[in-house]
């Protein structure tokens, strides 16, 4: 046994990188309540002071600091600090606090773009690099891209595709830096590669030589920036503020060199209260510097920061870098995984105030100690900042150590990644259906040439027919475009460090996403129990729709329609499954839009569920608003019906509540909420975020943004902070359903 | 054996009550009401024929798709209106079925039909959410045009037959706060020991606009929500004779 492993429990983690077995070998849950909790240190209060400040001032110039010239990497910059007295966690992205690193390898445009859109300019030789010597993933991408994918890239009828920037959604194992150390895990890989030796050198084999020779090298290079802050991580951590210290510098290394949409961070807090609980015992740490090391290593978690471009945070505003945590869920051997630190980083939601950052996220179970059940509840009801999602459904897929990356995609830490794919607007797919493949706002034929539908009056069977066929053609444009995007990733923006801390054999998933579930679920329900009529242009396209009579929405809890949307996620799920996909990864869909329903609903016509052109879709898989009118249970219910079985890389549901739809009293809203989550997830609903405000809340802090710094909202599988949504955004959450009767 | 065909006249249904019972409640709102009451939040439901028509089998399958979260919170159904009295017999089969399907009950009442069309009904309600408008008879007319008698005769059955029971008291300033009804409503209460819990509920004026929609004369458009020092003075009136009260929020 290594000294720093002393008091361990040794076990198969002793030898061979397996985290889950140390963790299992070694937890202690905890089934009591918050009460042995501490509030924020002098100097906690002190640093986030100097945050806030750095925040505000960020806020005010849109960004507060950027690089130029040198391009990101694990050593380019640092060392970084805030008041190096202070700070129990250190390190920053680049050499100052919240100031923004470039990562050309990407999109050198992007960059360029970025950095002009503050003010900034793209230091001439940078550019240079990137145009002339050094080919980026964009470019890569472009090259090979065909002229269907254009179309339907510029039409929007597949958007957020991640081929101008990192792709992110890739979860590396930080911790196995804390516990082992990094030159174990250099011994390891150079091990890994050895077995990778076999008679014919093809390419799959010669590409994974290289990558693991990607990888020790960027290895190396986090022990070079960790020696710059003063820590040798060639050892594993010995104490809990090395564990916490090791485990942060693992996921700044990521950070430094990728600027992926999400860079999640796993599920860390269970594993830290290992080291934690050995030093409480011990007698050489206190609860109270127990607490203030996980608010200062959240504090740094908030401050990540990538350059985005304008039009970027249309899409997904806010700023959000989705560090989303995994916290609780239960053990494969029916011990709660919950621990004091469990409590402990929820706990950072009071001591520092609500945040967006990280992306707190509860794996519920209805086998959940009690004691933690209430106190998310009480978060919830307090903050409005955390997400919950179904541990009892995700474990017989994933087992018992997976995290979430992103919002809702579920992964086993350290054995599965992901291919990033955004979404595909399903209710433009409608569209094209009745337009014979042409794009309803221009008139282009985007997709495949057939006759349109030319009745005064839409017929159920005839439109699914044309749908069908539609999604036919868009599952194979969509698992095309993927398997383009992520080749020339790999090739061109690799994520070295993040898949040094992987498995050599991993799962890959190629993730699809869906946008505009419910507009296609109410139009079809509309077409098959009212009336629908078309209405044409002169050019014969149908541009708008007279719905006659009434239709079961999507939200109700009503079979005829919740049916329908059932079979549409089955039904094109089932076409991805087709299709041949990059490096053999299995097809897996989202019905996640996170705020980016604003956008998509902006490029998409009128549809026939009698939403006009341009009005926003509802988000994610929620039901569209104001149409769910039989309370926030039915329409709760509407979307646990889902299959996750077709949905696997999650189902993601947001909710409002006032406070006083809850329950009267604060005690009856936390047992209440309890209740709602347990129903909810007992039922299989697979993801719920969960705000608990009045809606003169946020229309107060649309006027007076001052007044409300950190009011937190949760939107489609992640949290901003609202005032700093655009307007439009604003407007948006404001006119969702808000369940406001009890 | 209950007949599940019968019919009856709904308002609507909310599937995520709170306020109405312990947990999470599939509440039913019941159409037709016998009384009047001058604050009434729901005067939609007044009229019987204004109402949807279910059968009660339809209704019991429609609440059992919420039995996860009535389990998992403690809650069940409630069946509120209007009067749901008024229908007695219809209630009475659908809490019949639920509790065929293991489902709670809690009937939402005002007390204000005879007895004799009552007890059939109480025989299958697990929890009575009472309301007492008034404690003085003519003051109760007045607000509701109706009487007390069967308010205090059906509160008295409660009592003898052990139904837990909830009491709701409506404080309108100037037409429910006078000292000496809320005392009478003390002394009342206090001997009653099925009685879990009073709440002392704030008048609101979320409902004006129906009154408006529906062209019914309103008298309390310049009727005040009651003040925090109004409730805790009315609270500390009924804390005088040990009742449940819940503290106001």
């Amino acid at each position: 046994m290594r000294p720093e492993w002393t008091g361990f429990t040794e076990g198969h983690w002793t030898s061979t990188i397996d985290v889950r077995n140390f963790i299992q070998r070694n937890y202690t849950p905890y089934e009591g309540d918050d009460s042995f909790l501490e509030g924020p240190t002098n100097r906690t209060e002190a640093l986030w002071a100097d945050v806030r400040k750095l925040m505000d001032e960020e806020h005010k110039r849109g960004i507060l600091d950027a690089e130029t010239k040198i391009p990101s990497s694990i050593t380019s910059h640092g060392p970084g600090y805030l008041d190096k007295e202070k700070e129990q966690i250190v390190g920053f992205q680049t050499d100052a606090p919240l100031k923004r690193g470039i990562m050309p390898k990407g999109g050198i445009r992007m960059v360029e773009n970025a950095l002009s859109a503050f003010g900034y300019e793209l230091d001439p030789s940078t550019k240079t690099i990137y145009t002339e010597y050094r080919k980026t993933h964009n470019d890569g991408v472009f090259d090979a891209y065909t002229d269907d994918m254009r179309k339907a890239r510029h039409s929007g009828i597949i958007t957020g595709l991640p081929d101008a920037y990192g792709r992110g959604r890739i979860i590396g194992d930080y911790r196995r830096v804390a516990l082992y150390g990094v030159d174990f895990l250099i011994e390891q890989k150079k091990q890994d590669k050895k077995l990778m030796d076999p008679n014919y050198m093809d390419s799959p084999v010669i590409r994974q030589r290289e990558e693991i020779s990607e990888q020790i090298r960027a290895l190396a290079e986090l022990k070079e920036m960790a020696a710059s802050y003063g820590f040798d991580i060639s050892r594993p951590a010995a104490n809990a503020k090395e564990a916490i210290q090791w485990t942060y510098f693992a996921y700044l290394g990521a950070i430094k060199e990728q600027d992926g949409a999400a860079m999640s961070l796993g599920r860390v807090s269970t594993f830290l209260d290992i080291y934690i609980q050995r030093d409480l015992e011990a007698g050489v740490l206190t609860e109270v510097e127990a607490q203030e090391l996980m608010d200062h290593f959240v504090m740094k978690l908030r401050m990540v920061r990538f350059l985005r471009t304008p039009s970027y945070n249309e899409l997904f505003s806010g700023d959000p870098t989705w560090v989303t945590e995994s916290i609780g869920g239960m053990g494969l051997d029916c011990r709660t995984l919950v621990t004091k630190n469990s409590f402990r980083i929820l706990h950072t939601l009071y001591n520092l105030g609500p945040a967006p950052e990280p992306n707190l996220t509860v794996l519920w179970s209805e086998h959940l100690p009690d004691g933690f059940k209430q106190f998310c509840a009480k978060v919830s009801v307090d903050t409005s900042s955390i997400q919950y999602e179904n541990d009892d459904l995700m474990r017989e897929y994933w087992g018992d150590d997976y995290g979430i990356a992103c919002c809702v995609s579920a992964m086993r830490i350290g054995k599965q990644m992901q291919f990033f794919g955004a979404r595909a607007n399903l209710a433009k797919a409608l569209l094209y259906a009745i337009n014979g493949g042409k794009d309803e706002k221009s008139g282009d034929q985007v997709g495949p040439l057939f006759a349109p539908i030319t009745g005064d009056y839409l017929d159920y069977d005839q439109v699914m027919d044309r749908f069908d066929q539609i999604l036919d053609w868009l599952s194979n444009l969509y698992i095309n475009t993927l398997n383009i995007i992520h080749y020339m990733h790999d090739k061109y923006c690799y994520e070295r460090l993040q898949m040094a801390l992987h498995d050599n054999d991993i799962l890959r998933t190629s993730a699809c996403g869906i946008a505009g579930l419910s507009v296609v679920a109410d139009s079809l329900s509309a077409i098959k129990y009212a009336k629908v009529k078309v209405i044409r242009n002169e050019a014969g396209l149908a541009v708008d729709y007279d719905v006659e009579g009434e239709y079961p929405a999507f939200g109700n809890n009503d079979d005829r329609v919740d049916s329908i949307a059932c079979d549409i996620v089955e039904r094109f799920m089932n076409k991805l499954r087709k299709h041949k996909t990059y490096r053999e990864s299995i097809p897996t869909l989202s019905i996640l839009t996170i705020t980016s329903n604003v956008v998509y609903g902006k490029k998409t016509g009128c549809t026939p569920d009698g939403r006009k052109a341009g009005e926003p879709f509802a988000p994610g898989a929620n039901p569209m608003h104001g149409r769910d009118k039989n309370g926030a249970i039915a329409s709760m219910s509407s979307v646990a019906k889902l299959p996750y079985e077709h949905s696997q890389d999650g189902i993601s549901y947001t909710f409002s509540i006032v406070p006083g739809a809850l329950g009267k009293s604060k005690q009856e809203r936390i047992q209440n909420l309890c209740g709602l989550l347990d129903g909810y997830f007992h039922d299989e609903g697979h993801h719920i975020n969960v705000n608990v405000f009045d809606r003169e809340t946020l229309i107060d802090a649309m006027d007076h943004p001052e007044k409300y710094p950190q009011l937190t909202i949760r939107v489609s599988g992640y949290a901003v902070n609202f005032i700093k949504l655009t307007r439009e955004q604003q407007l948006d959450v404001i006119h969702r359903t808000f369940h406001e009767h009890a | 054996m209950p007949d599940s065909t019968i019919q009856g006249y709904i308002h609507s249904t909310e599937s995520c009550g709170t306020v109405d019972g312990p947990g999470i409640r599939y509440v039913i709102f019941m159409q037709g009401c016998p009384l009047r009451c001058q604050y009434c939040h729901n005067p939609d439901t007044w009229k019987l024929q204004d109402g949807r028509i279910v059968t009660a089998g339809q209704l019991v399958s429609e609440a059992g798709k919420y039995k996860s979260y009535m389990r998992f919170s403690g809650g069940g159904v409630t069946v509120s209106g209007g009067e749901p009295l008024l229908q007695s017999e219809f209630v009475q089969t659908f809490f019949r079925l639920c509790h065929e399907e293991g489902i709670s009950t809690a009937l939402d009442t005002a007390g204000s039909v005879p007895l004799d069309r009552c007890r059939a009904v109480l025989e299958h309600t697990d929890l009575v959410l009472l309301d007492i408008k008034h404690m003085d008879p003519d003051r109760y007319r007045d607000l509701t045009a109706g009487a007390l008698a069967p308010t205090l005769e059906f509160a008295r059955y409660l009592q003898e037959q052990k139904i837990p029971t909830w009491i709701r008291y409506v404080l309108v300033p100037g037409l429910t706060d006078q000292e000496e009804g809320l005392h009478r409503l003390g002394a009342f209460l206090q001997p009653m020991e099925n009685i879990q819990r009073v709440d002392l509920l704030p008048f609101h004026k979320l409902g004006e606009y129906k009154w408006k929609t529906l062209q019914y004369p309103y008298t309390l458009w310049e009727t005040p929500e009651p003040t925090k020092a109004q409730i805790a003075e009315a609270a500390a009136i009924l804390r005088q004779y040990g009742v449940p009260l819940q503290s106001p929020s």
